[in-house]
């Protein structure tokens, strides 16, 4: 009985079944650790000290800084019923829009040619979302289709600007030129010394931060929020509400590119100063997708998802220090995402047993299926076993 | 009702003393339940009474928390659905469970296909299915796909589908809620076609009606607790309902005289295709004035969909005239409707009417979010929302009390109607249309709606009244449109309607 109540509880608890999920993801990291013959202790112990240092975490922020801005678009086109699945063409069309004006206009002061630049990759990333919004809604065209190819334009689009002469850097790199020092975010590098941050330390976290409120505000406080969310819980009866569904899915996109876009523009502006000409794609629109899973789509949860993610990355580029490869953390990434993504399923088959009317019987369904779900993971939860006695204390 | 087919002597399915809880909640109480061979059965009780639960324990979806299950006399543990079909009981779920690409034959095989080789034997399925149909008069073409056949068809199907599998027991739940009123009668011929052969029924409703027409015997369930089972004959549908409810219930809607007004909806000559491209609507003109209920009456199909569609803004029509006190709504936008004294009680509470994820409080403005008090300058006004809703719960009874931060879908099916009415009485518009206002819904609910439909009417609006009850058209009616191929064909005053005379008409015939 007491089990099941724990069961119980975690089946209806979000925020535990994530912490499960990156639990998960770690001991099946480890299994493949053992497997390499690579020391668990140091791989991990190698990934915590190199984000706990007060440079370390600096990094970490820098990095997780555009993956907080693509879980925020993401995130806010779950909440309304889209999948932005486009962020990354957002966000390269955000920081290309970002580099033109930085580059451009040099010579405006910072006070004025920041503003600006901002403004440029936000309302590059909305044109580029409410691209796919129109195709959508004039023609029905399936906005994850055209997401991805618009990535791919994008892509090329970006490789095409940086070509052009008065763009191009003027030496040999394979680059745009970089961008005014105007239009740089960088931390002073008094600032940056004294407090012995990162040497990209920038102030685009507090951008970020502020934009998370406001999408938060957004979604929570206004009317806006209200017929966006309307539109994404149910349709029908939004718009027999009298809700514009098509262009409400239109404004949603076109918030969601614009704050991809802002991504693109704080990582151009803080990071490297200047764009490559791109032989792959860079994958912040993708990681956003999996940073607005794992922040449960809620702007809080997205910033501690987007640091969490930022950290596993640069941590991870430490980890060949200790013979461990640097694909550790795409297992534990990936692990942890797939483990998110059954609970989901889960949930949702749960769903499908419940009669409406009892709900319930609903919870005995979904407290059957925990404890099928719950089998093989407690097996896996060996080495933890003390963590998970805790738990079940509390409970 | 006769009798000959019900073998007293030989009891198919005996609950005893069933009690089924589910954490503090006791949904089953010491419920029994006795059901002979031959006998149609019927288990009555309100929305969230238990008989769900009491059925989902006897088709091995629960187990009880204690009491036995006896199955031709020997007592049995049911772990899952599959030990309730080898002990020979099917049933057929609100719900069809069905493949809508299949045919017929595939869905009604699935799972037990007969095999040649390694392929499905498709000639000898087709086969058995034809006989099996033949033999219980549930005709049925074995080669359509479940996607183009209607409603009634599937039901056919579903039943097929247990029998097929050797039911001998069927369990059937709220069998009758989407039918049309000449497929219920119908699906009463099968029913007694099935018995006749042997067969026991367990009918989950609570459709007087129907259990008075159909049943044998009926048990009683209130708040999980057992209260009677009676032989149907003995009892009169009122008694029925007292028993179900705990209290008596008036079936009479008190509805005084009143003159009508002016005309608030006018509509002229509509013209609409369905969804296919087949005109549906051919003409349709009526008018609603104040303080009057106009009853569309009809069967499904008939274009009362896509009329009420067209008057929401949902729909656009291809000519013709729609007017609300003079303005012109006819192929505008719902709000444009809302704006200028539309407001509805739609047909798909859970489609249209409400978002389920929603809290109630957020249900109860989804026209008005924008509007003072609930918003300033795009901001919304939390406090006023929920004082809003606090005031609405209080006055429309809506439970469980205290439910305004809760997820709409989480309320029951006649407290989420209660939302819908709150929302939309509130909203004070001349005109009100109704669509199925009380399906699904118990006898207490159904009281309920029907006397906020009056109250409003008493109050000036314009009702329009669209329902497949005849009962509910006939006892609300102040006028009664017969709604018949796209037209209306008859105009009739309420308190003259006849049933029979109705009927023919909804069926195309002609006024006696």
């Amino acid at each position: 009985m007491k089990k099941k109540s724990i069961m119980e509880i975690i089946t209806s608890n979000r925020f535990l079944q994530i912490l499960l999920s990156i639990l998960l993801g770690f001991l099946v990291g480890a299994l493949f650790l053992v497997i390499m013959g690579v020391s668990v202790g140091d791989a991990y112990g190698k990934l915590i000290s190199s984000v706990s240092s007060v440079k370390g975490f600096s990094y970490v922020v820098v990095y997780a800084t555009a993956y907080i801005m693509t879980g925020l678009s993401v995130a806010f086109s779950f909440k309304t019923g889209v999948f932005n699945i486009g962020a990354e063409g957002q966000f390269i069309m955000g920081s290309m829009g970002a580099a033109v004006v930085g580059i451009l206009l040099k010579d405006l002061p910072k006070p004025v040619l920041i503003p600006l630049c901002f403004l440029a990759a936000m309302l590059a990333g909305a044109l580029w979302g409410s691209l796919v919004g129109l195709l959508k809604t004039r023609w029905g065209i399936n906005e994850v289709l055209a997401m991805i190819m618009s990535n791919w334009i994008a892509f090329y689009l970006s490789n095409f600007i940086a070509g052009i002469p008065a763009i191009h850097h003027e030496g040999n790199a394979e680059a745009t030129r970089t961008i005014s020092e105007n239009a740089r975010t960088l931390f002073g590098a008094d600032f940056r010394s004294k407090l012995n941050l990162a040497p990209t330390a920038n102030w685009g976290i507090f951008v970020a931060l502020a934009v998370m409120i406001v999408v938060w505000y957004i979604i929570e406080k206004t009317t806006l929020g209200y017929e966006l969310k309307a539109v994404g819980a149910n349709r029908n009866a939004a718009e027999y509400g009298g809700i514009g569904v098509n262009k409400s899915i239109l404004t949603a996109l076109a918030i969601s590119g614009a704050l991809a876009g802002l991504g693109g523009a704080l990582q151009v502006m803080g990071m490297g100063g200047r764009i490559s000409i791109f032989t792959g794609q860079e994958g912040f629109g993708f990681a956003g997708i999996v940073v607005a899973l794992i922040g449960c789509s809620n702007p809080f949860g997205v910033l501690a998802a987007g640091l969490f993610y930022g950290a596993l990355i640069y941590g991870g580029s430490k980890l060949t220090l200790v013979g461990a490869p640097t694909q550790l953390t795409s297992v534990i990434i990936g692990t942890v995402v797939f483990f998110i993504a059954i609970s989901v399923i889960f949930e949702r088959f749960g769903g499908g047993l419940r009669s409406r009317k009892n709900i319930a019987g609903r919870k005995e369904a979904e407290a059957k299926i925990a404890s099928e779900k719950a089998g093989p993971d407690g097996n896996k939860e060996g080495p933890h076993g003390s963590e998970n006695g805790k738990e079940d204390e509390t409970t | 009702m006769a009798k000959e087919h019900v073998d007293m002597n030989t009891p198919v399915i005996e609950m005893r003393n069933i009690v089924k809880k589910f954490g503090d909640f006791t949904a089953n109480d010491g419920i029994n339940l006795t059901v002979h061979k031959g006998e149609i059965h019927a288990i009555l009780g309100e929305n969230g009474a238990g008989k769900s639960t009491l059925m989902n324990q006897l088709y091995g979806l629960f187990k009880p928390t204690s009491g036995d299950i006896l199955v031709n006399g020997e007592k049995i543990e049911m772990n899952n659905p599959r030990d309730a079909i080898a002990a020979g009981i099917g049933m057929v779920h609100q719900h069809f469970m069905l493949i809508q690409p299949f045919t017929v034959t595939e869905n009604i095989v699935l799972g037990t296909e007969p095999m040649k080789g390694v392929t499905v034997d498709m000639e000898t399925a087709r086969k058995n299915v034809k006989e099996l149909s033949e033999r219980y008069g549930l005709a049925i073409d074995p080669d359509a796909k479940i996607e183009d056949i209607s409603v009634g068809m599937q039901q056919r199907v579903e039943i097929l589908k247990a029998l097929y599998r050797g039911a001998d027991i069927l369990i059937l739940d709220e069998p009758t809620s989407s039918l049309t009123p000449q497929e219920i009668l119908e699906l009463i011929d099968i029913m007694h076609s099935l018995t006749k052969d042997g067969k026991s029924i367990i009918l989950i409703t609570h459709k007087l009606k129907e259990i008075k027409e159909s049943a044998d015997f009926c048990t009683i369930i209130r708040l999980g607790k057992y209260i009677d089972t009676v032989d149907v004959d003995s009892v009169t549908e009122s008694d029925l309902a007292s028993m179900m409810v705990g209290r008596q219930v008036t079936f009479k809607v008190d509805k005084p005289e009143k003159e009508p007004g002016d005309v608030v909806l006018d509509v002229k000559d509509l013209h609409a295709l369905d969804y296919r491209g087949v005109e549906i609507l051919k003409g349709l003109s009526l008018n609603v004035r104040r303080g009057q209920i106009v009853g569309i009456a009809g069967i499904d199909g008939n274009g009362q969909t896509e009329l009420v569609e067209i008057l929401t803004g949902l729909k656009k029509g291809t000519s013709g005239e729609a007017t609300v006190n003079g303005v012109n709504i006819f192929n505008k936008t719902p709000h444009f409707g809302f704006e200028h004294g539309v407001s509805s009680i739609p047909a798909d509470r859970q489609k249209h009417g409400l978002i389920l994820s929603f809290s109630v409080e957020d249900n109860l403005i989804l026209q008005n979010y924008k509007r003072e008090p609930y918003a300033n300058h795009h901001r919304l006004n939390r406090p006023a929302i929920f004082s809003h809703a606090t005031e609405s719960i209080e006055k429309y009874d809506i439970r469980p009390q205290g439910c305004e931060k809760r997820p709409a879908g989480t309320l029951s099916g006649g407290n989420q109607q209660k939302v819908i009415i709150a929302r939309e009485v509130f909203n004070d518009k001349d005109l009100l249309i109704a669509v199925n206002p009380t399906r699904g819904l118990d006898v207490g609910a159904i009281e309920y709606v029907h006397k906020y439909l009056v109250e409003q009417r008493n109050k000036g609006k314009a009702i329009l009244l669209v329902s497949f009850e005849l009962d509910e058209i006939m006892s609300l009616s102040d006028v009664i449109d017969v709604i018949f191929d796209g037209k209306i064909v008859s105009r009739i005053p309420g308190k003259d309607a006849d049933e029979n005379e109705l009927g023919l008409l909804m069926a195309g015939g002609k006024k006696a």
